[in-house]
Order: structure tokens, then C-alpha cells, then sequence
């Protein structure tokens, strides 16, 4: 039986009749066409499919689309605004924090939570924050530094720019 | 100015030209790809390691609603055998088929097909198919594979020996016989699970008597061959693309089963397929990497230096021979034991074998990492025994810099190495002087501190077409480039690698950019689609594209650029060794004030009404080149571990690695190669491991039960590196894509084992995880409880 499900995706609202077996995942890739979201595992561990739903960073192969409803959610697609790169992206890329880019978009929307949180964070809680998300290719080392770069940028412009995650309720 | 003698943009931390997709979700991957009417395709895989298939029935599965197809081996046998690309002598090749027909030869060896209008019917339909399975014995562990009485895994090839492979040279006899030592050593080198981070996906279409696959390779040129010869369609009507590439490490060097089914599925059925891996099905499905038992001796002198070696090797590739398999423990392995090192006596034999698993192939550095691990384990071993430094027992045994070209006792010829430099400057970056007092301090803590190092050299660049064949490798090693540039001074780059992370279009773009005289920002690289190829491509593999791939980009650019000289001399009235191409301009030398626009060169050359006599009009080259030979870049990896006396967990303190590839064209990008590299070999070193149980079943089976490094797993990596020109191409380049893992699982295991050596332990099998450390602190009477 279809349930009535209603999302507000990147700033965009959505209402569709969901099976309530859909994840979160396949909804925002196969209904929405958002494939930027990828998935990498079925065991939650690669975090390829993280987005932000209500603020936090959530593994949208663990959520299904029918627990999501009347949920914000920002996907990679939504992290620039007005065509303007968010930081944590330009970050990614000035550091080479990417090779593949696979897992890319869920290493900065988990990057965009946790530094929303934790806005001086020192190298250990960086690797501590993104230990849920899975990258084969950069070793780590690129995208700790693009977290650490992206830390700092943001502290400069406090204030400046609204918050992706703290757009939204907690 | 060109671009070995004065470049501008190779050897810049020019900004990566494929991001800006990337991180804004734009880019497309293969299951990203989306087709109206597409049916979904869902595999029946074996939950047998080995066993008869009675009888398949599938009549549930066909009235499943929304089941368009269920299929099973005798039905699709028209997809054709599964190709393997090298032939060594003696081999015994195996049959593989796409689906499964007589028996099942590994858990997960695929039984029926379904499609279904939805990925949730296709996998409800395969849930109601009855397979009815006589178990047979199975056989996982490659030695007992090759026992008399073991479980047959093909039959008709009346045993599961693959090949016998032997590497010789010098008298090891004499060796053995004049040696005032020898240390033998049992080494493991684990099956690892190569966790590309995009599962494996293919979509196919069929129109109008053309197909177009999309497919996450590493080579889509011989997948577009072996699809056009096995479904009996012309090359010309085969399009294969290999959009965004979610990582490839060899196990997406392949033609898979499913790219021919997909392929055949979508042109029989009339409308288009998907099929997209589950992570856990990959486990079992896509090819596993390394699982090497060696028996390795070694004959030295008190004073370090070595005499000889000896070792036999056991190779497990599995159920069936994939593509490259025969080549990885033999060609890429035996040949490349020495290393850096003068070894006057050399007796390598390789044996593969059978058995009821997943069939390995290559993974990152296939081959040349279990060399390297082979070599720099038994030098440990030999350094401990004469209580000689292992950095001194290294550098008393390199291939001095005035032996070059030099050829080793295994026969092939190193143009170049310099290797003192890189050991020296990795020492010093990693303090190995003050080691010992880091080592008592962590004793004062209750733990165990080790350095570890690893010296290597590797072989890329592969290869010459002609040492190709002589090596039994079915397929020319060049590659291939095409270069456009549009009447209005656009340029593009059409390479035949099939990047997947390694930043081709940023790197061919600089060197490109430095023949033309344009910005690397005015250069597109396209790649991956083999109806905008030149033609043939080869692919991304063994770390070949900059040696082979850009060294044809180059060669094509200095084709156009001859032209654009010739041109530009004629419009400007001058002689052309006069003409200078820079920053966009054309102009004669001290002349810059009356400058031609390179597009003004461009339109000239598609208007063609005033151009040199004799010329023909157009501007753009085509370059096959196939290199010379091989390349070998070398360096040093130093790790510095230490070891929770409570615990047994190993925590890497210190990374430092002096790297030689020649000459670097992004060095941001060679950086990232090695961060990679390294952590997946520390992976193998601490970490990952394959384990089967004695009936085949995997039980490493998801990423819950097999640990990828995660960011805590790892440090920051220290890197330097020295620049040895290989003579072998016009821009001196090597090849960076494996180094990293290549010289990383040694550096890091020999530094726990050092750590533990005032235990008395001598070697530990990896991946060497608390559990295994934990225990040889405790059977050595040591440890807190």
C-alpha cells in the first residue's frame, strides 16, 4: 500500500505516493533523479549515501523515504546556493580531497554537519567525524585537510552566510 | 619552448579539471544513467562452493508480476566465454561461462538470470527460483588444491594445477652452497577484497541496430571487442562508455559476465537493462586480489651481502582464469623479486591453482606488491639473524647508479635508478637516528615501538607490444591519442586511457597545454567512449597511462604543434624555425607585437584557402605509440608503529616515503596517488584479509565483517622524492598509480614485527590485527591481563 509522503528536498517540496519499503536513498536517486547521492554498500558502512535530513547527517540507505516524511533533506545538489560554491566543496577540491568523487558527496555533507557543530575541530575529531564514510582512493590525508581548510574559511565568514544544516530545525 | 625543456604547466599543483563536477553532484556514473522503459537485471547466484546442478526451476519466477525474462546457463550460452588475455606456457584454461550451466565452481558463480520491470520484482522473481544443487567436495586453500586427492575443480583438465611457472639465473646451487647463511622464511601474502568504492553497474541499450553499454571499467575498448565478437555484432555497432568511474584498483579490469549479459539481455528483449551491484554481492562476484603462499629462502653472506634466492610459490586464482590472472603472479611477480637489489643467483617457481572461490586477478599492483612484500620481509628476516641495521643490509646489496641500464638476474634491463638518494632522504625524514630513543620511551609506557622500512622498485609502463607477446600477453601494450582543435582554437584530447580518480584530464590537459602553447583550462580531455576514441584504446591498468597514454598525448600535441608552427610561419612570412607558440600567440621570435592568435592558426587551417602549398587543411593528429620498454620507478617507505602493550592495537605514528616516478606532472596529483596507495597497503598490512571457511562459504562477506581503513585507521603521510628521468619516453616519466601500496605493506609490517622482535617474534601472517598481536605478546610471558 502506497503512503502519501511529503519532503522538502533542497529547498523544493514533494509530495508522492511511496511504497513504505523505499529507502530514503532510492527516493531522492530514482523518484527525484538527485544522483548525487551514490550508494556504495547495504550494510550502512561506506556512507556514500549520506545527506542531511533535519540538520544531522544520516546514512539515507538506513532511513526509509516514508520515516523521512515532513523532512527537510539537503543532498549534494544542494550545497551550493545561488550558483556560489559552500566552502566544504571548494575546500574538496583546492585540497584534492577527491579522486574518484564517489564517496565525495556524503564525506562533505557529513563534513557540513560536523563543522556546523564543531567549528575548530583539531585533526583527530576531523578523522573521529568521517570515520563512517568510506574513501578507497585519497587515503584520508587530502580530505582532512580540506575539512580543516573549509574549518577555517567558515570562521572567518561566521555570520556571513546561512548555515546549511542550521537552516533547517533541529 | 617545449614541453621537456621548458615547461610551464607539467610539473604544476594545477587545480583537478573533473572536480567541479564531482562536487556538485553533476557528474554521472553508470547507475546513475537513467533510459525510458529500462528493465532491471537480477543474477541467481550460487550458495555453494561446489556442486552439480540437478535441475533450475524457474516456472514461479517467470509469472512473478513485472518479470519480463528469467533465464538460466544452456539459454544464454549465446553471450560467449568470459575472454583471458595472457597465455603462459603450459597453462590449463579454464571454460567460463557467464551463467553457470554443468556445476557451480565457487559461492556466488552465477545460476539464472531475471528481469523484471522493477529491481524489486527482478529480485522477488529470482527469490521463487528452485535450483536443486548435488554438493560436491569443495577445496578453498591453494596448496591443498594441488595435493593428490583433492576436489577437481574442472575436470576436464584433470587436476587444479593452472601452471607451472618457472624464473631462473646464476647458479643457486652455488649460491646456497657458498653461503655463510640462509634464512627461510613462510610468507603469506592474505586475499584482500579490492573495495572500489562504486559497485560494479552496466545499462545497455539497443536502437536501431546499435548497442550502447555503459559500464564502470577500466577498459572499455576490449570490453566494446569482446562484446562485438561474442554477440556477433560489428565493432562499428558497439558503443561502450565508461562514464564517472567510482575507483577501479584492477578489479574493474575486466569483461565481466554481466557486460555480456546486459549487453545480450538489451538487444534480445528490446528495451534497455540495468544491472547494478549490491556490495555484498560484489564480494563474492567481482574478482578478489594477491593470496600467495611462498616458500622463500635466502642465501647470504655474514656481512649481508646476498648470494641467492629461492622461492616456490603457490598462486590461488580461484574458480575460473580471469583476463589478467595468468600474468599476476608470474610476469608481474617472479620478474620483479629483486627489486633494487644485485642477486647474483635467482630459482623462482610459480604454481597456480584452482580451488572453489572467487576468481583473483589484479589488484593495485598485482603482483609487484607480494614481490616487494617477498624481498623486504627476507631481508628483515636476514637483517635480524646477522644483527646487522636493515637499512645497511639494503644499501649494501642496491644496483649501484653507474650500473644503469642494468640487467637483473630475473632478465629485464632497468634503464635507470638512483636508489641511495631515496633510502637517505626518507631516513632522515623519518628520524630513524633518534629511533631508539622513542622505542624506550614507549617501553616506560608499557608499549612496543618499531620502524620499519621497505625499498622497492616496480615495473610499469606496460608495455612493448612486442615483449607483450613474447610474455604470452594476448594484446599490444600501447595507447592511443587523438588531438582536435576546432576551427575557433578549441582543443580536444581524446586518450585511450579510461581514467577512474587518477585526474587524466588534468594531467593530459598540462601536457598538452605545453606543446600547444594554450592553458590547460582551453585543453578537454575525453575519454571512456569508445565511438569518440581514436580508435583503440588499451585502458588504465598497472599504472601505464602517463608512461604509455601521455607520453601519446605529447607525441600527438607536437604533431599539431608542428603544424600550428608551419602555419603560423606561413601567415607571418617567416621561416618556421623562427616561429614561437606561447600563451595563445603565434609569432616570430623577438616579434611578439605582431602575434597571431592560435585560433587565428586554427581558422586558417579549416578555411584552407591560404595555407602552405602541398598542406592539407584540418588540425588534429592521431598518435599510437608503443613504448621501448618498461618503466621502473623506485623509493623508500619508512613506517613507525606503536603497539598497545594492553591491547595489541597498532597505531601508525609516522609515515615517510621518498618516491622516484621521473618526472611529476601534477605533483598534488602524484601526492594523492601515493596517500591512496599507501593506506590501501597498510589495509593489507593491518586490517583486511579475505577468510573463507572449509566449505567455500566467504565468511569476510560484507564490509561489517572486512575492514577498509577508515580515517582513524591512518596518519598523515610524510612525502619526499627524487626525480631519476627514465630515458625510456620523451618526458621522463614512470608511473605513481601503485608505489604507494606497493612499498607500504612491507614498511608497516616489518615495523610491527620489529617492534615486537625484542620479544623474540620472528614473523606474524597479516593482516597483523590486535587479536594475532595481542597473542604473541602473551605467549612471549609478556602483556597486562
Amino acid at each position: 500500500m502506497a503512503h502519501t509522503v511529503t519532503l522538502t528536498v533542497n529547498g523544493t517540496s514533494y509530495t508522492r505516493d511511496l511504497e513504505p519499503t523505499l529507502l530514503l536513498v532510492e527516493y531522492l536517486r530514482e523518484t527525484l533523479a538527485l544522483t548525487g547521492t551514490h550508494v556504495g554498500c547495504d550494510t550502512s558502512q561506506c556512507g556514500a549515501c549520506t545527506v542531511l535530513v533535519d540538520g544531522r547527517a544520516t546514512k539515507a540507505c538506513t532511513m526509509l523515504a516514508v520515516q523521512a516524511d515532513g523532512a527537510t533533506v539537503v543532498t549534494v545538489e544542494g550545497l551550493a546556493k545561488n550558483g556560489e560554491l559552500h566552502p566544504i566543496q571548494r575546500a574538496f577540491a583546492k585540497e584534492h580531497g577527491l579522486q574518484c568523487g564517489f564517496c565525495t558527496p556524503g564525506l562533505m555533507i557529513t563534513a557540513v554537519d560536523f563543522l556546523e557543530r564543531n567549528a575548530s575541530p583539531s585533526d583527530a575529531d576531523i578523522r573521529h567525524a568521517i570515520e563512517g564514510n568510506l574513501c578507497r582512493c585519497t587515503g584520508y590525508h587530502n580530505i582532512v585537510n580540506a575539512i580543516r581548510s573549509a574549518s577555517a574559511e567558515m570562521r572567518q565568514t561566521a555570520g556571513a552566510q546561512p548555515k546549511v544544516a542550521a537552516e533547517v530545525k533541529r | 619552448m617545449t614541453a621537456t625543456t621548458n615547461p610551464t604547466y607539467i610539473g604544476a599543483r594545477f587545480a583537478r579539471k573533473e572536480d567541479p563536477r564531482l562536487i556538485t553532484g553533476d557528474a554521472t556514473f553508470t547507475d546513475d544513467v537513467m533510459l525510458q522503459g529500462m528493465a532491471y537485471m537480477t543474477l541467481v547466484r550460487s550458495p555453494h562452493a561446489h556442486a552439480r546442478i540437478r535441475r533450475i526451476d524457474t516456472a514461479a519466477a517467470k509469472k512473478e508480476p513485472g518479470v519480463v525474462s528469467v533465464l538460466t546457463g544452456k539459454e544464454l550460452e549465446a553471450t560467449g566465454m568470459l575472454p583471458v588475455f595472457i597465455t603462459v606456457p603450459g597453462m590449463n584454461g579454464s571454460k567460463h561461462m557467464p551463467i553457470a550451466t554443468d556445476k557451480v565452481r565457487y559461492a556466488g558463480d552465477a545460476v539464472a538470470a531475471v528481469v523484471a520491470d522493477s529491481r524489486a520484482a527482478a529480485k522477488r522473481a529470482a527469490d521463487l527460483i528452485a535450483v536443486d544443487y548435488e554438493p560436491l567436495p569443495v577445496v578453498v586453500d591453494g596448496t591443498k588444491a594441488l595435493e593428490a586427492g583433492a576436489p577437481i575443480v574442472h575436470e576436464e583438465l584433470g587436476s587444479n594445477l593452472v601452471f607451472t611457472y618457472p624464473v631462473k639465473g646464476g647458479d643457486i646451487d652455488k649460491a646456497f652452497k657458498d653461503a655463510e647463511i640462509t634464512v627461510t622464511q613462510r610468507i603469506v601474502n592474505q586475499r584482500l577484497i579490492p573495495n572500489a568504492m562504486e559497485p560494479r553497474a552496466v545499462t545497455a541499450k539497443f536502437e536501431a541496430g546499435e548497442l550502447t553499454l555503459w559500464t564502470s571499467t577500466q577498459i572499455p575498448h576490449f570490453v566494446q571487442l569482446i562484446v562485438a565478437l561474442n554477440l556477433g555484432l560489428g565493432q562499428n555497432k558497439v558503443r561502450v562508455i565508461a562514464p564517472e568511474v567510482g575507483g577501479g584498483f584492477g578489479s574493474k579490469l575486466q569483461v565481466y559476465a554481466e557486460e555480456l549479459l546486459v549487453g545480450y539481455l538489451s538487444k534480445t528483449l528490446g528495451r534497455p537493462v540495468k544491472w547494478t551491484e549490491e556490495r555484498r554481492e560484489g564480494y563474492l562476484a567481482t574478482i578478489h586480489g594477491r593470496d600467495l603462499v611462498e616458500n622463500v629462502e635466502i642465501a647470504a653472506k655474514k656481512d649481508g651481502t646476498i648470494l641467492g634466492l629461492r622461492i616456490r610459490t603457490v598462486a590461488n586464482v580461484g574458480a575460473y582464469l580471469q583476463a589478467f590472472a595468468p600474468g599476476i603472479p608470474t610476469i608481474l611477480h617472479a620478474f620483479i623479486i629483486p627489486g633494487p637489489y644485485k642477486i647474483p643467483a635467482f630459482d623462482v617457481e610459480v604454481r597456480g591453482a584452482y580451488t572453489n572461490t572467487t576468481p583473483v586477478d589484479a589488484y593495485r599492483g598485482a603482483g609487484r606488491p607480494e614481490a616487494t612484500f617477498a624481498m623486504e620481509r627476507i631481508i628483515d628476516r636476514l637483517a635480524d639473524e646477522i644483527g646487522m641495521d636493515p637499512a645497511e643490509v639494503r644499501r649494501k646489496n642496491f644496483i649501484p647508479p653507474d650500473a644503469f641500464p642494468f640487467n637483473t638476474i630475473s632478465g629485464i634491463t632497468y634503464d635507470s635508478g638512483n636508489y641511495e638518494p631515496a633510502l637517505d632522504r626518507a631516513l632522515a625524514m623519518a628520524d630513524y637516528k633518534g629511533f631508539e630513543k622513542r622505542r624506550a620511551e614507549a617501553k616506560a609506557r608499557g608499549n612496543y615501538r618499531g620502524i620499519g622500512i621497505s625499498t622497492y622498485v616496480e615495473i610499469c609502463g606496460l608495455a612493448p607490444s612486442k615483449a607483450n607477446s613474447a610474455l604470452g600477453v594476448g594484446w599490444g601494450g600501447y595507447e592511443s591519442a587523438r588531438i582536435r582543435v576546432h576551427a575557433t582554437g578549441s582543443v580536444q584530447v581524446f586518450t585511450g586511457t579510461s581514467p577512474h580518480g587518477q585526474g587524466h584530464e588534468t594531467s593530459w590537459a598540462q601536457i598538452a597545454a605545453d606543446a600547444l602553447g594554450v592553458s590547460p583550462n582551453d585543453i578537454e580531455v575525453r575519454h571512456g567512449d569508445t565511438f569518440e576514441s581514436p580508435g583503440m584504446g588499451v585502458g588504465t591498468f598497472g599504472s601505464r597511462s602517463l608512461a604509455v597514454g601521455g607520453i601519446a598525448v605529447h607525441k600527438a600535441a607536437e604533431k599539431v604543434r608542428e603544424k600550428v608552427v608551419q602555419i603560423g610561419a606561413h601567415l607571418l612570412e617567416a621561416s618556421p624555425a623562427d616561429v614561437v607558440v606561447e600563451n595563445g600567440k603565434v609569432f616570430v621570435k623577438g616579434v611578439p607585437e605582431k602575434a597571431k592568435n592560435f585560433g587565428d592558426i586554427s581558422m586558417a587551417a579549416y578555411l584552407a584557402n591560404n595555407l602552405p602549398d602541398g598542406m592539407e587543411p584540418g588540425l588534429e593528429a592521431t598518435v599510437y605509440y608503443d613504448p621501448p620498454n618498461f618503466t621502473f620507478p623506485f623509493g623508500t617507505h619508512i613506517a613507525e608503529v606503536e603497539i598497545d602493550g594492553e591491547t595489541g592495537i597498532v597505531r601508525i605514528e609516522r609515515y615517510s616515503a621518498c618516491d622516484d616516478c621521473g618526472r611529476q606532472i601534477n605533483p598534488m596529483i602524484v601526492e594523492g596517488q601515493l596517500h591512496g596507495g599507501i593506506t590501501q597497503g597498510i589495509g593489507q598490512a593491518l586490517y583486511e584479509g579475505a577468510v573463507y571457511d572449509d566449505n567455500g562459504q566467504l565468511l569476510s562477506g560484507s564490509m561489517m565483517e572486512y575492514h577498509v581503513p577508515s580515517a582513524e585507521d591512518v596518519p598523515m603521510f610524510n612525502l619526499d622524492h627524487t626525480v631519476t628521468l627514465t630515458n625510456t619516453n620523451p618526458l621522463g616519466v614512470k608511473g605513481i598509480g601503485e608505489a604507494g601500496t606497493i612499498g607500504s605493506t612491507p614498511a608497516a609490517v616489518n615495523a610491527v614485527i620489529d617492534a615486537l622482535s625484542p620479544l623474540g617474534v620472528k614473523h606474524i601472517d597479516m593482516p597483523l590485527t590486535s587479536e594475532k598481536i595481542w597473542r604473541a605478546i602473551h605467549a612471549a610471558g609478556e602483556g597486562r591481563r
